[in-house]
C-alpha cells in the first residue's frame, strides 16, 4: 500500500503541538448581526444623558431646560396656547408647497426626458434655476407676490421641485437603451412604452428626489417662518427667542423633528411597497 | 433535401443588395438572400463580421445606420437577445405578456411558460431566475406572439455548457411544434450544426458559404470541418 508512506510526516519536522488540527474558522470582518431597533439606541442614550445632567443641576435651565420642562411647556402650549394652530398653519404651507413642487418636478422631468424639444427648453432652464439659491429669491418674491401665504408656498414649491426634477430626469435619461429596443421589438406604442418601461424604470430615481424634496420642504418652511411670518411654528420660536423662552424653542424643534421623521418614514414605506421588485435583490 | 418542401415555396425573408455601413466601413456588402418560410437557418461569422448587423436590419432595429438595398420580412417578428432582457420590475408572466393585449393573452402567456418548462414561476421576479430560466422566459415571450419569423442573436452565448445543451433541445422542439422561420446568429459552429437545417457563413460582408445540413446524415464531422475552414479556422485532427 502506498497510502501509508504518503500520509506520514517528514521525520525531521517538529511535532505539531495540535496533532489533529481542525479547520479554524476565520475571523469575520463583517460588523456582525444587526441589533433590533439599533437606530434608536443613540438618540435614547442622548435623552438619558440630557435628563441625568438636568437632574444633577449640571445644565443651566435658562440655556437648556430639562426634558420634562420641555414636555410640560409643550402640553401647556397645546392645551392653552396656539400650538395646534401654529402646527396646522405650518403643515398647510409645507404640504401645499410640496404638492405643487412635486407636480411641477414630475411634469417637467417627463416633458424634458421624453422629447428633445422639451429637453432643450426645460433642462438648461431648471439648471439655471438650481444655480440660484432659492432662499435668495425671497426678497424678489415678496415684492412680486406680497408677504402673504402665496410667496411662502411658491418658495417651498421651488425648493421641492428642483431635486425631484433632477433625479427623475436623470433616471429617465438613464433608462437602459436595451429596454427601448425591447419595446420596439415587442411593438409597444408610445403610451405603452412610457407606462410600462419609462415610468417604472425612472421610479427609483424619482424616490431619491422625493426624499430630498420632503427634507427641502421643511428646510424652506423653517427659514420662511422665522423671518417673514406672523403665525406658524417658526414664528412661535422666533417670538420665544425675543422673550428668552428656550423651552418653547425646544418644543418647536421637537415638532419639526417629528414632522421630518414621519414624512421621511412615510416616503420610505411607500418606496418599499412600490419598488418591491428591488427588495429581492438586497435580501 | 430539406424537410417540409411544401412550406418552402414562399420565402419569408428576402434580401436584395442589402448594404450597411458604419462610419464609412462597409459591414454588409450587397447581400442577396432568401429564407424560405419555416426554415431553421443559422448565421455564422467572426465577431465583427456583421452577423448582428444583418439580424438587426431584418428586425428593423437599425434606425440610424447608413445603408441601401431591399428587405422584405413577415409582419410578426420576434427577437431573442443574448441577454434575456426581462424587465426587472415585472413578474415573469407580465414580462411574457409585454406588448400583448386581448382577453386570452394571459392564458396564452401561461401556456407559453408551461411550454418552456417554467410552469409555477409565473409570479417570480426576474431577479429570482437563473440564467437558463431567464432565457426560457425570454423564449416564452417571443413565442407567445406566434411569430412567423424568430430572430435570435446568440441567445445561448451567456449560458453555461450544460444549460446550453438543454436549451438547444428546447429550441429545436419549439421550432418543430410552431414552425416559424428562424434566423439564429451564433459564433458556435457546433450549435449551428445541431440546430439548423441550413448554415450560412458571413465573411467580409457577404455570404461566404451556404450549407444545407442533412439532419439524418452522419456527416457532422465533415460539416464541421467545412464550416471551420470557411471561418478560417484549421484544426489539428488527431
Amino acid at each position: 500500500m502506498t497510502t501509508t508512506t504518503v500520509s506520514t510526516a517528514p521525520p525531521l519536522a517538529k511535532p505539531d503541538p495540535r496533532p489533529d488540527r481542525r479547520v479554524r474558522r476565520r475571523r469575520s470582518l463583517s460588523p456582525g448581526k444587526r441589533v433590533p431597533a439599533a437606530r434608536l439606541v443613540g438618540p435614547a442614550l442622548l435623552i438619558v444623558l440630557w435628563a441625568a445632567a438636568s437632574a444633577a443641576g449640571a445644565l443651566d435651565p435658562g440655556a437648556i431646560p430639562a426634558p420634562w420642562t420641555v414636555l410640560d411647556t409643550g402640553a401647556h402650549l397645546w392645551t392653552a396656547g396656539t400650538l395646534p394652530d401654529d402646527i396646522l398653519t405650518s403643515l398647510q404651507r409645507a404640504g401645499t408647497g410640496f404638492v405643487l413642487g412635486l407636480a411641477a418636478g414630475v411634469t417637467l422631468a417627463l416633458a424634458s426626458g421624453l422629447s428633445r424639444t422639451g429637453e432643450a427648453l426645460i433642462d438648461g432652464t431648471v439648471n439655471l434655476n438650481r444655480a440660484i439659491p432659492t432662499l435668495g429669491l425671497i426678497p424678489l418674491f415678496i415684492l412680486w407676490l406680497g408677504i402673504g401665504e402665496t410667496f411662502k408656498i411658491a418658495i417651498i414649491a421651488i425648493v421641492v421641485y428642483i431635486p425631484i426634477y433632477l433625479n427623475t430626469h436623470a433616471a429617465l435619461s438613464g433608462i437602459d437603451s436595451r429596454f427601448v429596443e425591447l419595446a420596439e421589438v415587442q411593438g409597444l406604442n408610445r403610451l405603452q412604452f412610457i407606462r410600462q418601461i419609462v415610468v417604472p424604470g425612472a421610479l427609483p430615481g424619482f424616490f431619491v428626489g422625493l426624499r430630498l424634496g420632503v427634507t427641502g420642504s421643511w428646510l424652506g418652511l423653517v427659514v420662511l417662518e422665522q423671518i417673514n411670518a406672523t403665525s406658524g411654528l417658526g414664528y412661535m420660536m422666533f417670538q420665544a427667542q425675543n422673550y428668552g423662552q428656550t423651552d418653547v424653542i425646544l418644543v418647536g424643534l421637537v415638532v419639526y423633528g417629528i414632522f421630518g421623521l414621519v414624512s421621511d418614514s412615510t416616503v420610505r414605506i411607500v418606496e418599499r411597497r412600490v419598488l418591491s421588485w428591488r427588495r429581492t435583490l438586497s435580501s | 433535401m430539406a424537410p417540409h418542401t411544401e412550406q418552402l415555396t414562399r420565402p419569408a425573408v428576402q434580401l436584395r443588395g442589402l448594404t450597411r455601413s458604419f462610419g464609412g466601413r462597409t459591414v454588409l456588402d450587397g447581400i442577396d438572400l432568401d429564407l424560405p418560410a419555416g426554415q431553421f437557418t443559422a448565421l455564422l461569422g467572426h465577431s465583427g463580421s456583421g452577423k448582428s448587423t444583418l439580424l438587426r436590419a431584418v428586425a428593423g432595429l437599425d434606425h440610424e445606420v447608413a445603408g441601401s438595398g431591399q428587405l422584405t420580412a413577415p409582419g410578426r417578428v420576434s427577437v431573442v437577445f443574448q441577454d434575456s432582457r426581462l424587465l426587472p420590475w415585472r413578474r415573469v408572466l407580465d414580462n411574457v405578456l409585454l406588448g400583448l393585449d386581448g382577453k386570452d393573452a394571459e392564458r396564452k402567456g401561461r401556456e407559453a411558460l408551461e411550454e418552456v418548462g417554467l410552469k409555477g414561476r409565473e409570479r417570480a421576479w426576474p431577479s429570482e431566475l437563473s440564467g437558463g430560466e431567464a432565457q426560457r422566459a425570454a423564449l416564452a415571450r417571443s413565442l407567445v406572439r406566434e411569430p412567423e419569423l424568430l430572430l435570435a442573436d446568440e441567445p445561448f452565448g451567456a449560458l453555461d455548457a450544460l444549460t446550453r445543451i438543454k436549451m438547444h433541445a428546447l429550441l429545436r422542439e419549439l421550432w418543430e411544434r410552431h414552425r416559424p422561420s428562424v434566423l439564429l446568429v451564433t459564433h458556435d459552429v457546433d450549435e449551428a450544426i445541431v440546430l439548423a437545417d441550413r448554415v450560412l457563413v458571413l465573411e467580409q460582408g457577404r455570404i461566404g458559404l451556404d450549407l444545407t445540413i442533412d439532419r439524418d446524415a452522419r456527416a457532422r464531422g465533415e460539416y464541421r470541418l467545412r464550416l471551420l475552414a470557411a471561418l478560417g479556422v484549421t484544426e489539428d485532427v488527431r
